[in-house]
């Protein structure tokens, strides 16, 4: 709150002296790793940056960092970060959930943070699975899922993340993996400068109880060929020398995934993240719907609206100014009154 | 056959209670407001019980859809808005039916005429037309074709008969307001102020309020009108105020007082979404509300807000407190202040949406996982609210932790004059926000330690995000004594069990003794009360001091911690009486803490407790004790002679 300038920091100056908990090998680590990395790139103040969870193991997260941070209740994260941010829009509030927190118990409350385009960013690590109670099945876990609570296979559908946040017409959608420190640092900056709810789905191995969910999409060998990276304005190719593209079918309005050299690369899609109409970031989202289908990752969608905070303060600040500064005496006079001598 | 001019002068009269009913569409809570308006200008004291259905539009002329509004006027300091109405105002025949059984023998009945046509009657569930049948022989009824008299004062307007006629509540209120000697110009410039975007109505309104007053001057309808002289209130200046208003506001003098702003996360719930609309208009306050998606993020963002250095509040009625459990829990383990206000009304479940109860006590007390304890303060009539929302807000800062303040439907819709205080004298409440470290590494660092507490009051340090140098993480899960970092220590987690027991406990010690209202010092029984019954116990004790016999009264105003002098107070009397519109809850509590035989008196019918009924418990309470002031066979409750009832 200082008018000097940001202080100079690395990694160690953002981690607290807490010892991480988390199981050996998972891939909260390379996330935390990532964010740590990232924050004294930021720009930004130890003190007026907050992370909020909720319930899981990835809610853990803010115990590692040397920020002001809250462990709240499950799946509550996004209200609780709300309130903060409304009322307190010099902090940058960040939340950290998972897929059981964000999007079962707390379903909720994430849509309508991301419909009032509350100025958060939401980073939902997305395992498939129930980790800290120990390996139940997760709204993003794929049908037939065997799991401790599914001995027969799951009968759920799953959600997929970004068509959900797409729904809720979330501002800035975007996903990452635990495999790449590089993308999810360029995806967590983006989310971060990003005025208004920024979501972001980050793909995360849980080596306990679904150990190897993502190998298809992340592991290095299969990377090339199954993760379609977006870069907004380039057309969206991938695989090897860009030989795959995304391709729109104008008779039955869907996307596809065809060979260059077939369709010819006018024929690619162009990806832009600014449409204002969010249908196209959709099909992206639902161009896969397991792991063993091409998948996007980087920014769907990344429009400019009014952050909800703004617009509450916004408000206040009218009104005082049409106003004048409230007077509790003029108040308790609003009213009829009368006196008694 | 007299000439008005020789009519007889107007009766004096102690004080009256008026009940206006109709259907929900006739405007029957403005006319009931604007006559209590009338009367607070002209100087009486008084108090309100508004009465409406649950749904916004019940069929018309059905007795689900009647609406209602009470008011008690007097020209002494009254406690109830009256445990009957003398006067009744039926527009309808099921307003008539649904009310008609409240009026005692000789009470006076104004019914619209032209309401009680044969269908109408039917809808009511009339077989047989009540004002012929001889139903109504033991009362004063007076007939009077509103509807008609309305259209027809409404003629030069040029509206039509079927907007003219929706002024008829206009026309009772000018009625009324001749009878009672209201003064008419408070009312004539609320419709013109009101109504001033649709100038036909204007005229409409005050055509009918005219028309009815002039009929009661020019007609021989009444022998004669009523008086009821000014009260003798003290010196000050004085607005109406109900519960909810004086809450909202006393939430917004809270925050100035504390030097915070005001942050409110509710959700549209009756009867407490008044709360969410009278603080939606003060921004000039610098407050913000936030309607959330439903009631857990209310309270959420709320808690989210506190921790970000607001006086965060929650609003809420039993449904919702249901909801907020988890975090009021969560606000109990991070130790940061949140007001909860719960404004009770029937349950369970959806309940009585609408109707008054006090159940939610133990909800409040014991209603989440873990020892989880929480203050409670319970206003004990509407003006009141404000004076709670400041101590509350006192006791949230002040000792970091989340409390809860119960209203009820009366409390917050009931409306009484409010003798208004001076804001430079309220209370400051001090933040005292964190601003330094409180502990030293062993490297020499210094650092904040978030559950370091005050040794006076066991209070956390409140450091809020944007502080330098005191950024900490706080959590659900069970902290270090101090340190605050997450333990699963067995030992620790007892200690830190016990001391958020102590620091609520500890509350106590700073509280004023609860005051016993005993007179002639001589008592045996004693009845205690907390919150909105206020009002009929002080009454009751009052008839029974009247008649002769002694009563102690006490109303909690704490009721988590007690004040530390009630286990002596309760042990002193030989019987000790709990009336409560619940099933018993804070005897439960009494019995459990003190070890004392209280009597429970209960009532569950949406309705506060009327004087007689509690008056009738202790006379019989009295009549039980050894050697009893009271002949055996009782006697039967006094009435106050100079009222008419």
């Amino acid at each position: 709150m200082t008018d000097t300038a940001v202080p100079v920091t690395s990694r160690k100056d953002w981690a607290s002296d807490q010892e991480v908990r988390w199981c050996p090998g998972c891939g909260d680590y390379s996330i935390l790793a990532a964010v740590q990395l990232l924050l004294p790139e930021l720009g930004v103040r130890r003190e007026n940056t907050v992370f909020v969870s909720g319930i899981g193991c990835a809610a853990r997260f803010p115990y590692y960092l040397s920020t002001y941070g809250m462990h709240s209740i499950h799946g509550r994260a996004p209200a609780i970060a709300t309130g903060l941010a409304v009322s307190r829009p010099d902090l940058d509030v960040w939340v950290v959930t998972g897929d059981g927190d964000a999007l079962s118990i707390g379903g909720n409350h994430l849509i309508h943070a991301l419909r009032r385009n509350v100025n958060l960013t939401i980073l939902l690590f997305n395992n498939q699975i129930y980790g800290l109670t120990k390996g139940q099945f997760s709204p993003t876990s794929e049908s037939g899922k065997v799991t401790k609570s599914t001995p027969f296979g799951s009968i759920d559908r799953p959600f997929n993340p970004l068509s959900l946040a797409l729904g809720a017409e979330a501002t800035f959608v975007a996903r990452t993996h635990d495999m790449d420190r590089k993308h999810m640092m360029a995806t967590f900056r983006r989310a971060h400068d990003h005025k208004g709810a920024a979501f972001v789905e980050v793909l995360q191995n849980c080596n306990v109880f679904n150990d190897g969910a993502f190998e298809g999409l992340t592991g290095r060998s299969q990377r090339e060929e199954a993760l379609i990276p977006l870069e907004h304005g380039q057309p969206i190719r991938f695989g090897h020398d860009g030989h795959l593209g995304v391709v729109l079918d104008g008779r039955t309005g869907s996307l596809t995934v065809a060979e260059v050299a077939e369709v010819g690369e006018d024929a690619v899609l162009v990806h832009d993240e600014t449409r204002d109409d969010p249908g196209l970031a959709f099909l992206l989202a639902r161009l896969s719907s397991s792991v063993d289908q091409p998948t996007p990752v980087g920014v769907l969608r990344a429009v400019e609206r009014p952050d909800y905070g703004s617009l509450v303060n916004g408000q206040v600040e009218e009104v005082t100014a049409r106003r004048g500064r409230g007077d509790l005496a003029a108040l308790l006079r609003s009213g009829t009154t009368w006196t008694v001598d | 056959m007299s000439s008005t001019a020789e009519r007889t002068p107007p009766r004096k009269l102690a004080g009256v209670v008026v009940r206006f009913a109709g259907d929900s569409g006739d405007g029957m809570q403005v006319t009931g407001d604007r006559f209590t308006t009338g009367s607070a200008l002209f100087g009486n004291d008084l108090a309100t019980f508004p009465s409406f259905p649950a749904e916004i539009r019940a069929p018309a002329g059905t007795l689900a859809g009647v609406s209602a509004f009470q008011v008690h006027i007097a020209d002494h300091d009254i406690l109830t808005p009256g445990d009957a109405p003398s006067v009744l105002v039926a527009m309808n025949p099921a307003a008539l039916r649904a009310n008609v059984a409240d009026l005692p023998v000789g009470g006076t009945v104004i019914l619209n005429a032209d309401a009680f046509d044969e269908r109408s009657l039917e809808k009511a569930g009339y077989e047989k037309d009540p004002r012929t049948d001889g139903s109504l022989s033991t009362y004063q009824v007076h007939e009077i074709p509103m509807t008609s008299l309305t259209i027809e004062a409404c003629k030069e307007t040029g509206a039509k008969p079927r907007d003219a006629e929706r002024s008829k509540n206009f026309f009772a209120l000018g009625l009324v307001s001749w009878l009672f000697g209201r003064p008419v110009e408070p009312t004539l410039a609320w419709i013109a102020e009101r109504y001033a975007k649709a100038p036909v109505v204007v005229a409409a309104n005050t055509l009918a309020f005219k028309a009815g007053y002039h009929l009661g001057e020019t007609t021989e309808l009444f022998e004669s009108a009523y008086e009821v002289p000014p009260s003798v209130l003290p010196p000050g200046t004085y607005t109406n105020v109900t519960g909810n208003t004086a809450l909202a506001w006393g939430l917004v003098a809270a925050a100035e007082r504390a030097g915070l702003p005001l942050f409110l996360g509710s959700y549209p719930i009756t009867p407490a979404s008044d709360l969410l609309h009278e603080l939606a208009r003060q921004k000039q306050f610098g407050v913000r509300t936030f309607q959330a998606e439903d009631e857990i993020s209310a309270a959420g963002a709320a808690l989210g807000a506190a921790f970000g250095g607001s006086l965060a509040v929650t609003t809420t009625s039993g449904p919702g407190v249901d909801l907020k459990a988890e975090t009021i829990g969560l606000a109990v383990s991070l130790e940061l202040p949140l007001l909860v206000i719960d404004v009770q009304r029937g349950g369970p479940s959806t309940g009585l949406p609408t109707k008054t109860e006090q159940s939610d006590l133990l909800h409040a007390m014991f209603g989440r996982h873990g020892e989880a304890p929480v203050p409670i303060v319970a206003p004990r009539t509407p003006a009141e609210c404000f004076d709670a929302a400041l101590e509350a807000a006192r006791l949230a800062v002040t000792y970091r932790t989340p409390v809860f303040v119960l209203t009820d439907a009366s409390l917050a819709n009931g409306a009484e004059p409010w003798r208004l205080p001076d804001v430079d004298r309220l209370p400051v409440i001090e933040a005292n926000l964190t601003t330094e470290p409180n502990h030293v590494r062993a490297d020499g660092t210094a650092e904040l330690w978030p559950y370091l507490r005050d040794a006076s009051t066991l209070a956390r340090p409140w450091a809020v995000p944007g502080t330098p140098g005191l950024e900490h993480r706080i959590g659900g899960l069970e902290k270090a004594d101090g340190s605050g970092n997450v333990s699963y220590d067995p030992v620790n987690h007892e200690r830190m069990v016990r001391l958020r027991a102590a620091k609520i406990a500890g509350i106590a010690s700073a509280l004023a003794p609860v005051e016993v209202d005993d007179p002639s010092g001589d008592a045996r029984v004693l009845v205690l009360g907390w919150g909105s019954t206020y009002g009929a116990l002080a009454g009751a004790a009052r008839r029974i001091r009247a008649g002769g016999l002694s009563v102690a009264h006490a109303q909690l105003l704490h009721l988590n911690p007690f004040p530390s002098n009630l286990g002596e107070v309760v042990r002193r009397y030989e019987r000790v009486l709990v009336p409560e519109t619940n099933l018993g809850q804070l005897v439960r509590l009494v019995r459990g803490d003190f070890l004392v035989d209280a009597v429970s008196l209960t009532k569950v019918q949406g309705t506060p407790f009327k004087v007689g009924e509690v008056e009738q418990a202790v006379l019989d309470l009295l009549a039980g004790l050894d050697d009893s002031p009271v002949p055996a066979a009782g006697v039967p409750p006094v009435v106050d002679p100079e009222e008419l009832q």
